[in-house]
């Protein structure tokens, strides 16, 4: 019972907040209905070159009140019916289920043979002008952060329309943050014509530091002697310090920025190469399977997003544990009836495990096909974290560079704190003498890999959303892994977590200088020489054991 | 399911073979089929494989060819480029197949092309790829640089007044040397050095952050800016998919792809690629009745109506009808005879014209220009007036401006030059 409340509590709640939307204005009296109406049925038949008059020619004839259509039309989700020429907005919501609503009031509209609906064609030129015609009216109707963005559309496109709506916005402009924006649109404009001295010293004053990109190319064009060469030597040199602040600004930013993509390749270096940091470093079982064990866990999202379409959003959540049992029996499989028996004789544990891979990948495609399959993002992963208009920071990659680092201190947690992890150190120091203390070694041996293997397909979880989940997903991380363990110190998790981050960081910061190839070459080449110096890694591990 | 209704209809086929072998007491013609049905190359050939068993079953079904059945001839080369030279001296000498429909990436046909010169093979080769060749051997139904990359950047050019170049592309020999021919290019329109960004990144790249965010600083420079790709085969997923997250729309940087096509859409989420462009000869959307045909008994054969049609589909089908016209012509298999036989072949192509085969053994087709749409689908937005002839040898490189292709006599040669009117030898690597 309680069950089924919760329940209806998940399903009403969203939907009494969906009702509770901002009124919708309507078309004025005075607006002119007939023509409007003429215009909306020549939509569906114009042909792109026409399609960006009729935008302008509709946005005249319904002002703004016809906002909802022109942001359909730009997501690409206006229909008409194919035979009374009507317009309806479709949407496709999560696990295909398609609703049609009114083109202005929003209601949804029942009745309609969804199939049968065809879609009013868009072009880039087309997007282009419902932008900037988007951007007119949500200057005035859209909430505070889309009203700074409408002034944002509008710097790189000065034009006459737009300086009139700009003036006319700022008049009752409340919130400091779009009136910003607007002034530096008009401190912009004020730049271009022939104002006098004083007020152009202060437009400069305005944009000073300001990192909006239109605002330094239009100073730049100022500076430069080919340009609009600015010929009044005070407002020049206003220009020049307002340029190196920021010049200044910029590179500071950018190089937060590098350090950021370094951690986040970091972090995909460690997630990758974790679970062999146990396998591998711990057990000393060299796992050639271990990129597979990756690819199951991406093939589990998969496989989770098929079973539950409606609840993409959450889909993550249900994988993580999901493809930790999955890849983690699989690795407790390999281990109780290949591993067990080459105990001792890596050679012959290398090769075996190496089948096992080739064994994997063709059972996948086999069963998925050759083809990669698709792994939707959830709606919280996508998009990204603007800090300003230079910095900005993925969320994907955001989510991933956290998940790394609280699945690395769960990892550490487990081998420092549980029995398990006591009995997994013991094992892997003296084999002999665990036993004789009366530690099942076998058992300890199988929950180990079948914990490395699992972790290893939590991560594989984290690359189905970075890269793509096919057959060939494991080989392509397999290399990097061991890299980073060998680089790290076999055996040591610390070790691991300091080589991924420190080879994501050297990754990054050269590769702008000598471009994608010829960094992972110079990488490679440099841990191949820092082995030879230090043959056992950052952080050797040290004691009688070792020998 | 899929699986046993196409293992059961192989088998048919196969009956079929046999049966009209008996009622027709002839040998039939051996159709080799060189695609990698493993490796990372599985991905985009298997489509080619079963397209070619498609029309060879269609073939039958109209009595095969000159009176004979056709025999499909599948080995896998897997990937791996020396083993395309070693199956292609398999089909040839031991199969003794009379044609082959193969190969995919530019290494594999630069590996079979000396076994094909050799044995005397022929090989249709459908994708489209750098140029720069012309083998007696080879019929290359793909697209030239000059039905590609060249309109494509004159439309980025002339339509949306396109001032600042990326070319992005992957390290091998395609994107380099089509990227070497583009730089000509522009540089001969008057673009400034400064306003070329060249970018290459390893096969299967998924770390683009940094490289996207560069594309985006090199694009705010003021001037419009498109990117020119020829980033191959999955690495596309992650570099769109950064795009899309660094909020980079094709309003923003419009990004122009060559490799990228309804096959490779099909495992991407769409919606954030939407308007960012393709430039081929052909798209399943185009509305044609020969292509609704096309669409429908791929369907059917596959049995699944989910699979796309793609570019280098249609290039196999016209390569295949070519073929048989050229065998009908001709009146027998022999390569030297069919070889001659094709030129001038003309048959419908699938996007409402007709395909030509030139002297220099590649085809005449139209230009398309397509924006991608949510559904992985493309929406064709610009296309050339008529066909454009397939160009053998760039016109916008040193050393091989002077180059033409001529396989009729009196020149018989891959690379004559014009100028010192020799020819230098067959099969060059250029």
């Amino acid at each position: 019972m309680r069950t089924l409340l919760l329940l209806i509590c998940c399903f009403v709640l969203p939907m009494a907040a969906a009702q509770q939307a901002p009124e919708k204005p309507q078309i004025t009296s005075d607006s002119n209905q007939a023509e409007l109406s003429s215009l909306l049925l020549e939509l569906t038949q114009a042909n792109f070159r026409r399609m960006p008059e009729l935008v302008t020619e509709i946005e005249q004839a319904g002002g703004r009140a016809v906002l909802p259509l022109l942001t359909a039309l730009q997501d690409g989700e206006l229909y008409y019916q194919p035979d009374t020429r009507e317009l309806v907005v479709r949407q496709e919501s999560g696990g295909g289920r398609v609703t049609v609503s009114d083109v202005f009031t929003g209601n949804t509209l029942d009745g309609f043979d969804t199939a049968a609906l065809e879609r009013v064609p868009i072009n880039n030129r087309l997007r282009a002008v419902l932008q900037a015609t988007i951007a007119r009216i949500l200057l005035f109707q859209g909430t505070d952060a889309e009203r700074e963005q409408a002034a944002r559309t509008m710097l790189s496109d000065l034009d006459e329309d737009n300086l009139v709506v700009l003036n006319e916005a700022i008049a009752n402009e409340q919130v400091a943050a779009v009136a910003d924006m607007i002034n530096v649109a008009l401190a912009m404009n004020v730049l271009v014509t022939d104002a006098p001295q004083a007020e152009r010293l202060a437009a400069v004053a305005t944009l000073h530091g300001n990192l909006q990109g239109p605002v330094r190319n239009l100073l730049r064009s100022f500076l430069d002697e080919l340009g609009r060469n600015e010929q009044d030597p005070e407002v020049r040199a206003a220009m020049v310090s307002a340029m190196a602040s920021i010049e200044r600004k910029v590179r500071f930013y950018e190089l937060m920025e590098q350090a950021f993509y370094g951690l986040s390749l970091g972090s995909v270096l460690l997630l990758a190469a974790i679970g062999l940091a146990v396998t591998f470093g711990v057990m000393g079982v060299i796992n050639m399977a271990h990129g597979e064990m990756l690819m199951l866990g991406a093939y589990t999202t998969y496989v989770v997003q098929i079973l539950m379409p409606e609840f993409i959003n959450y889909s993550l959540w249900v994988a993580i544990p999901a493809a930790f049992m999955v890849s983690g029996l699989v690795g407790m499989f390999i281990q109780r009836f290949v591993i067990r028996y080459l105990n001792g004789r890596p050679l012959e544990t290398l090769l075996a495990t190496f089948g096992i891979s080739l064994i994997l990948q063709q059972a996948v495609r086999t069963i998925f096909s050759p083809l990669n399959r698709r792994v939707v993002s959830p709606d919280w992963m996508s998009g990204a974290w603007d800090i300003n208009p230079v910095l900005s920071l993925t969320n994907n990659r955001l989510f991933i560079l956290l998940f790394s680092i609280i699945v690395f201190v769960i990892l550490l947690w487990i081998l420092r704190k549980t029995s398990l992890g006591l009995q997994v150190r013991a094992v892997s120091q003296n084999r002999d003498m665990a036993k004789a203390m009366g530690i099942r070694t076998d058992w300890v041996d199988a929950m180990t890999f079948g914990l490395g293997s699992g972790i290893a397909g939590i991560a594989g979880v984290a690359l189905s959303q970075l890269t793509n989940v096919g057959p060939n997903l494991g080989q392509d991380y397999i290399i990097d892994s061991f890299m980073v363990v060998v680089f790290g110190g076999v055996g040591n998790l610390w070790g691991t977590l300091v080589g991924a981050f420190s080879l994501g960081l050297a990754n990054k910061f050269m590769e702008p200088m000598t471009g994608a190839v010829l960094a992972k070459i110079i990488t490679l080449v440099f841990i191949i020489l820092f082995i030879q110096v230090r043959p056992k890694g950052l952080f050797p591990q040290k004691g009688r054991a070792v020998e | 399911m899929r699986n046993t209704s196409f293992f059961s209809r192989t088998i048919l086929t196969a009956a079929a073979c046999l049966l009209s072998l008996g009622a027709h007491a002839q040998e039939p013609i051996k159709v080799g089929v060189l695609h990698s049905l493993s490796g990372t190359m599985a991905i985009s050939e298997t489509t080619l494989k079963d397209t070619v068993l498609m029309m060879v079953e269609q073939q039958n079904a109209k009595g095969g060819v000159l009176g004979r059945p056709l025999e499909a001839v599948v080995v896998d080369p897997a990937s791996d480029w020396p083993l395309f030279a070693e199956r292609t001296r398999q089909l040839l000498s031991q199969d003794n197949v009379d044609v082959i429909f193969g190969a995919w990436t530019s290494v594999s046909r630069k590996a079979m092309l000396p076994v094909l010169e050799e044995l005397n093979g022929l090989l249709f080769y459908p994708v489209q790829y750098e140029g720069e060749e012309s083998s007696k051997n080879i019929f290359y139904t793909g697209a030239a640089p000059n039905q590609q990359a060249i309109p494509a950047v004159d439309y980025l050019m002339n339509d949306l007044g396109i001032e600042r170049w990326v070319l992005a592309g992957t390290d091998y020999v395609y994107p380099r040397t089509t990227n070497r021919i583009l730089e000509a290019y522009l540089k001969a329109q008057g673009v400034a050095d400064e306003d070329i960004m060249v970018n290459y990144t390893p096969f299967s790249h998924s770390d683009w952050q940094s490289i996207v965010s560069d594309i985006s600083r090199f694009g705010s420079a003021g001037k419009a800016t498109a990117v020119v790709s020829t980033i191959n085969g999955d690495a596309n997923v992650p570099f769109y998919r950064e795009l899309g997250n660094q909020g980079i729309s094709s309003l923003d940087i419009p990004v122009i792809a060559f490799s990228v096509g309804e096959e490779e859409l099909s495992g991407i989420d769409a919606r954030p690629l939407v308007g960012h462009m393709a430039a081929w000869n052909y798209f399943q959307s185009v509305d044609t009745d020969a292509n609704a045909e096309f669409i429908a008994q791929w369907h059917d054969f596959i049995g699944n109506t989910d699979r796309v049609t793609n570019d280098p589909m249609e290039a196999t089908y016209i390569g295949f009808n070519m073929w048989v016209k050229a065998v009908e012509k001709a009146g027998t298999t022999d390569v030297d005879a069919v070889e001659q036989a094709m030129i001038g072949i003309k048959t419908p192509n699938l996007s409402g014209g007709v395909a030509v085969m030139n002297k220099n053994h590649h085809l005449s087709k139209p230009v398309l220009i397509g924006e991608i749409q949510a559904d992985g689908q493309f929406q064709v937005v610009w296309e050339t007036d008529g066909v454009v002839p397939g160009d053998a040898w760039s016109d916008y490189l040193e050393g091989s401006k002077d180059l033409i292709s001529d396989w009729t006599a009196p020149i018989r040669c891959g690379n004559y030059n014009t100028v010192t009117q020799t020819c230098s030898g067959q099969a060059t690597d250029f």
